[in-house]
């Protein structure tokens, strides 16, 4: 590449991010890429959103950009949310790129909350935004003691915590950011996704990137790799979701939300993924 | 009796700025047997267990174990990911504080299977099971597996602690004054669980206690230290009954006046 390219929103460049912060961060994500499951670090820059925002999964978002992408966005599997929207148009703006709210149109999709229900392809990237990516952050306060457990693969830590929950409740309590091992060797937080979409994660065609903005780290899951939801023989992981029907398109193997339709306490059951559930309304 | 030592060290020094809290110890544990290790109050004792362990580095010397193949290790020259494996398979770590070990937010149960979950231990059932018949070899009532270690008395943490060490039948045991800080009552009755369980396990153990009743009840052999240097070691019947150095007198002398 010669000189930067400029966008249509002036006086900033592509993407936002100037070309050696985006290099710094794809130099990140090679690493992250090269050892699947372990947290790289990166200096994290200033955007103008707030931490929590996203901010993490932007400047991964932002560094793989070309001008031939098309983005989608998605929070809490909806691409109409204030969030999704916002970043949707910072990146029309900055980059000058096509958007969409189609899975299977898009190149590149970021995501808070959800993988879309769409099987996603070898040509396509999924960025997680991720607001906490140290697995054992609960269990364990202390960084130093948290990468020495990745360092040795000592997480026996982490089964205590689901023996504790059975023991408590009878199965495993998490139902969100539920933690996987990658490759059989790192312990990984999935980001707070439904543990529901966990199994897709495994073995997904498509590269996985996990940017935390205010813990400055990226990691990676590279296509095809082993995702493995921590579990006990006699527990095993199950991928739980409410035991109802979409009332818009009647899916039965969708991740459900439940809406309040009134203020009588009517509700309802729809999917969360939004596009999934209109293309399967359009196809009918 | 095996011939071939499971853990050697040789001419461990070790200086905290000017204090001297070990010069020049030498030390040999055989498989199966208790080795005390005693002394006044910052004679040097824990400095040299946890030497041994491989927790603190010597400045000079070094310590040998022989695993269960016949491999020596020079434990301080040794990756801290085969260290850290001993530590949570052939090796048991006994402090004197058992909260500095046992996790306080987790119940009995998960306290006793973690070693057994670090290994690799995979079925819910199987780890419950093996938690409780450990609480019921350590005395504690079965029925407080899913109780939280806060709700346990001194002595019951103690062996609470005993029991989440020897669940993966380690071969070696290191013990800091794992009586310390109990009443008499209550501690001679761990001394005795803690008897039992060594000999019934074959474990060998090395045992640091200011308690020269301890060392007489549990070791087969004694190691008396004095200003981080061992002035007299032997058969605990040996140096209690004839001390040769004079420090050791002094020791067994303020016992039997007490
Ligand atoms: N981390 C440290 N920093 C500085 N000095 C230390 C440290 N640890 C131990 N010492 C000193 O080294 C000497 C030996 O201490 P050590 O704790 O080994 O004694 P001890 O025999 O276990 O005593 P006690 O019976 O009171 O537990 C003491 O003078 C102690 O003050
Ligand atoms: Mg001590």
């Amino acid at each position: 590449m010669t000189a930067p390219m400029i966008s249509q929103a002036d006086g900033y460049n592509f993407a936002y991010l100037d070309e050696q912060t985006k290099r710094m961060i794809r130099r990140s994500i090679l690493k992250a890429v090269a050892v699947p499951g372990h947290q790289v670090p990166f200096g994290s820059r200033e955007m103008p959103l707030p931490y929590g925002w996203g901010t993490g999964g932007i400047q991964v978002t932002a560094a793989l950009l070309g001008t031939d992408d098309v983005l989608k966005v998605i929070d809490q599997g909806a691409d109409d949310t204030t969030n999704a929207v916002s970043i949707r148009r910072f990146f029309a703006r900055t980059a000058g790129i096509a958007t969409t709210t189609r899975t299977a149109e898009a190149t590149i999709i970021q995501t808070r909350h959800r993988i879309p229900e769409t099987p996603l392809r070898a040509d396509q990237i999924i960025v997680y935004q991720v607001p906490q990516p140290e697995p054992l952050s609960g269990l364990e306060s202390s960084r130093t003691e948290t990468s020495r457990m990745h360092g040795l693969a000592d997480y026996g830590l982490m089964h205590v915590k689901l023996y504790e929950d059975i023991t408590r409740y009878g199965h495993v309590s998490i139902s969100y950011d539920y933690p996987v091992m990658v490759g059989g060797r790192y312990l990984m937080a999935p980001s707070p996704i439904p543990a529901f979409d966990n199994p897709k994660m495994d073995r997904m065609a498509a590269l996985q990137l996990f940017g935390a903005g205010r813990e400055k780290r990226i990691y990676a899951v590279p296509p095809y790799t082993e995702v493995r939801s921590l579990d006990f023989d006699d527990h095993p992981f199950r991928a739980s979701r409410a035991p109802h029907t979409c009332n818009l398109c009647g899916a039965d193997d969708s991740y459900l939300d439940e809406v309040v339709t009134d203020d009588k306490g009517g509700r309802m059951f729809v999917c969360s993924d939004t596009d999934h559930c209109e293309e399967r309304r359009d196809g009918r | 009796m095996a011939d071939e030592t499971l853990l050697s060290a040789r001419g461990l020094t070790l200086h905290f700025g000017a204090i001297p809290a070990l010069v020049d110890v030498d030390a040999d544990l055989w498989p199966g047997e208790v080795l005390a290790v005693v002394g006044e109050s910052g004679s040097g004792k824990s400095t040299l267990l946890n030497v041994l362990a491989g927790r603190m580095a010597p400045d000079a010397g070094a310590v040998w174990y022989r695993d269960p193949i016949g491999a020596l290790h020079d434990v301080h020259a040794m990756p801290a990911p085969a260290l850290r494996t001993l530590h949570r398979s052939d090796w048991g770590f006994v402090h004197q504080n058992p909260r500095e070990n046992l996790r306080m937010a987790v119940t009995a149960g998960g306290n006793v299977g973690e070693r057994l979950m670090a290994r690799g231990s995979r079925h819910y059932g199987d780890i419950r099971a093996e938690a409780i018949s450990w609480l019921r070899q350590v005395e504690i009532d079965a029925g407080r597996v899913d109780d939280f270690p806060r709700t346990f008395s001194g002595g019951m943490l103690q062996r609470l602690q005993i029991a989440r060490t020897l669940v993966t039948h380690p071969r070696l045991v290191f013990m800091d004054e794992p009586t310390g800080g109990l009443d008499v009552s209550v501690q001679a009755r761990l001394l005795d669980l803690i008897r039992t369980l060594v000999r019934r396990l074959g474990i060998a153990a090395v045992l640091v206690t200011h308690d020269l009743a301890v060392a007489r009840l549990l070791a087969h052999r004694i190691m008396v230290m004095q200003r981080g240097r061992v002035v007299e070691s032997g058969l605990t019947d040996r140096v209690l009954d004839d001390p040769k150095h004079e420090y050791t007198q002094l020791l067994v002398s303020s016992v039997l006046s007490a």
